[in-house]
């Protein structure tokens, strides 16, 4: 009957479609779980830093907060304004949101975990994440608002810009690893810490946090939400659950980016230190500290810098980011190469 | 098998149908848009042959950011539907002809009027011969061995593309005032302020 089974499960097309169906599931429910404590850690950051208490009344330490909240978007009106394009302004949230999903896919938990183990895991990961602009852009036009077009072009540029250091930084690890499959680049970082690409490539690595704030739009690059100045920008139009799904979009994007850093130059899943009590942790306890680490310094500085002004932003992206990003790759590419540390490929 | 036929007749319809969709739609939003599901199942039908790495920088490069450049353009056009209409009969033979050539150009390589299959079949058995390795390394030993030399003019034709761009769009306005970080951050407390003691009813 086992046997049965797992013939039926690896050779029948349905059984591999539930497979495939029940990995997703396995993927997503707690990716959504994880989007919805990550704005009450955000709020209770926030909080601290300011000395406040944070959501403390809903449920213990208020940690019904996000399902309160997410319950009462639900329950909202969705207004569709009257003269905006109403198919591609319920189209746009959905682009948002699921373009932060899918690109779940290649990302290892574990050894082996992993939805798909494609050999382009990294170019993956960079062309979904660039395809996240399309939401933003599309709302801001479908709005037909002056506000919402505005900062969907702001933010649209911001983004496009901060793509291209992404790009640099993601080169140089592909550079010292020798692979672009996702699961070989944490295999090449096994062993001591020290091991990691954080250290080596200790530059790329801020270069790539900062950018991963400009891309997910978090300050001190939040202009797209700048809610007091700029009318919140590309959603200004937004109510409800459309609101909602942009709102938890952003959010799955801050996790899939601290994901890729950690993935990238933290090693993923492995323990910092390979001997006995590290390694009965199971990687995939490593992995979710490691994205969480990332994540409580999206909120510390959230809670610490002022915002950019726009011209800052773009300057400090073109002008600082994108020559130094270029410059470290030919460095890298240079050390590799006389250096006689070229991955063996 | 049958899923994998499946999935090439539905990724190469939708590629077919938004093609189409993007000439005849009225609003060049929509034109863009439509372009983009274009590029998507391209890139789709690009996986389904084993082209991984194409497939991917088809995404990154065409649909991250050159129609990104379209959408923006195209967004801040102020369309006139009625205006649009106007010129299609003139444009239609231009467009045909177009058509036409790059059909033409396509049959020809694929050999179907006798030429260009020896061609094919060379590729073919190059391709059998990389494909033990994975794709992206597989291009890049072509790349960066016998195609050095093309691989640097095509770099080269871009750069002068990029400053001719630059170029035409540069004007110096006079009277910008810039923001000069290295001397904002090098300015001191002395250089910047003084403290002034005032006397009672004295003023400044």
């Amino acid at each position: 009957m086992s046997a049965d089974l797992i013939q039926f499960f690896t050779t029948n097309w349905l059984g591999q479609a539930i497979v495939i169906l029940a990995q997703c599931l396995a993927v997503t429910v707690p990716l959504l779980v994880s989007v919805a404590y990550m704005t009450y850690v955000d709020r209770k950051v926030w909080a601290s830093i300011q000395l406040r208490r944070g959501p403390n009344v809903v449920g213990p330490f208020g940690l019904l907060q996000p399902f309160a909240d997410g319950l009462k978007l639900v329950l909202k009106e969705t207004i569709i304004p009257s003269s905006a394009n109403a198919v591609l302004f319920v189209i746009a949230p959905m682009i948002t949101f699921m373009t932060a999903l899918v690109a779940w896919a290649v990302v290892p938990f574990d050894d082996g975990w992993v939805i798909a183990d494609i050999n382009v895991g990294i170019l993956y990961l960079f062309a979904i994440s660039s395809l996240g602009v399309y939401g933003i852009i599309i709302a801001g036009w479908a709005s037909n608002s002056k506000y919402a077009f505005l900062g969907a072009l702001r933010s649209a540029a911001q983004m496009v810009s901060y793509e291209v250091s992404i790009g640099f930084v993601l080169i140089t690890v592909l550079l010292c690893v020798g692979s672009l499959n996702l699961s070989d680049v944490v295999i090449a970082q096994s062993g001591w810490f020290w091991n990691w690409l954080f250290l080596p490539l200790l530059p790329m690595f801020v270069i790539f946090f900062v950018s991963a704030l400009a891309e997910t739009n978090r300050t001190p690059f939040d202009l797209p939400m700048s809610e007091a100045e700029l009318v919140a920008g590309f959603h200004t139009e937004y109510s409800a659950m459309t609101f909602g799904l942009f709102f938890l979009g952003e959010y799955a994007n801050m996790i899939l980016l601290s994901a890729m850093g950690a993935v990238l130059f933290l090693g993923g899943w492995m323990s910092p230190i390979p001997h006995a009590p590290f390694t009965y942790v199971p990687g995939v306890v490593w992995f979710a500290l490691k994205i969480a680490f990332l994540l409580f310094v999206f909120s510390w500085t959230k809670g610490t810098l002022p915002r950019y002004r726009y011209d800052q932003l773009m300057r400090l992206g073109w002008k600082v980011f994108l020559p130094v990003s270029l410059g470290w790759v030919v460095l890298t590419a240079a050390v590799l190469q006389f250096g006689g540390w070229v991955p063996k490929s | 098998m049958l899923l994998q036929a499946l999935a090439f007749y539905v990724f190469a319809a939708v590629t077919v149908a938004s093609g189409a969709m993007v000439v005849v739609s009225r609003n060049p939003v929509y034109s863009v848009l439509f372009l983009i599901l274009a590029f998507f199942n391209a890139a789709a039908l690009f996986l389904l042959i084993g082209a991984e790495f194409i497939a991917m920088i088809l995404v990154i490069v065409y649909v991250g950011a050159v129609a990104v450049l379209f959408l923006f353009v195209v967004m801040m056009l102020d369309i006139n539907l009625v205006e649009l209409r106007e010129g299609f009969l003139k444009y239609l033979p231009v467009g045909a002809m177009i058509g036409v050539v790059l059909l033409a150009e396509i049959l020809l390589g694929l050999g179907v009027l006798g030429t260009g299959s020896a061609t094919i079949a060379a590729l073919n058995k190059q391709g059998a011969q990389v494909l033990a390795v994975d794709n992206t390394r597989a291009i890049g030993r072509v790349l960066y061995t016998q195609y050095f030399y093309l691989f640097q003019v095509a770099g080269i034709v871009l750069l002068v593309a990029m400053i001719g761009a630059i170029v035409l769009t540069l004007r110096t306005r006079p009277g910008v005032r810039r923001q000069k970080v290295g001397d904002q951050i090098n300015r001191t407390k002395e250089q910047a302020m003084t403290v002034v003691k005032v006397p009672t009813r004295g003023g400044v």
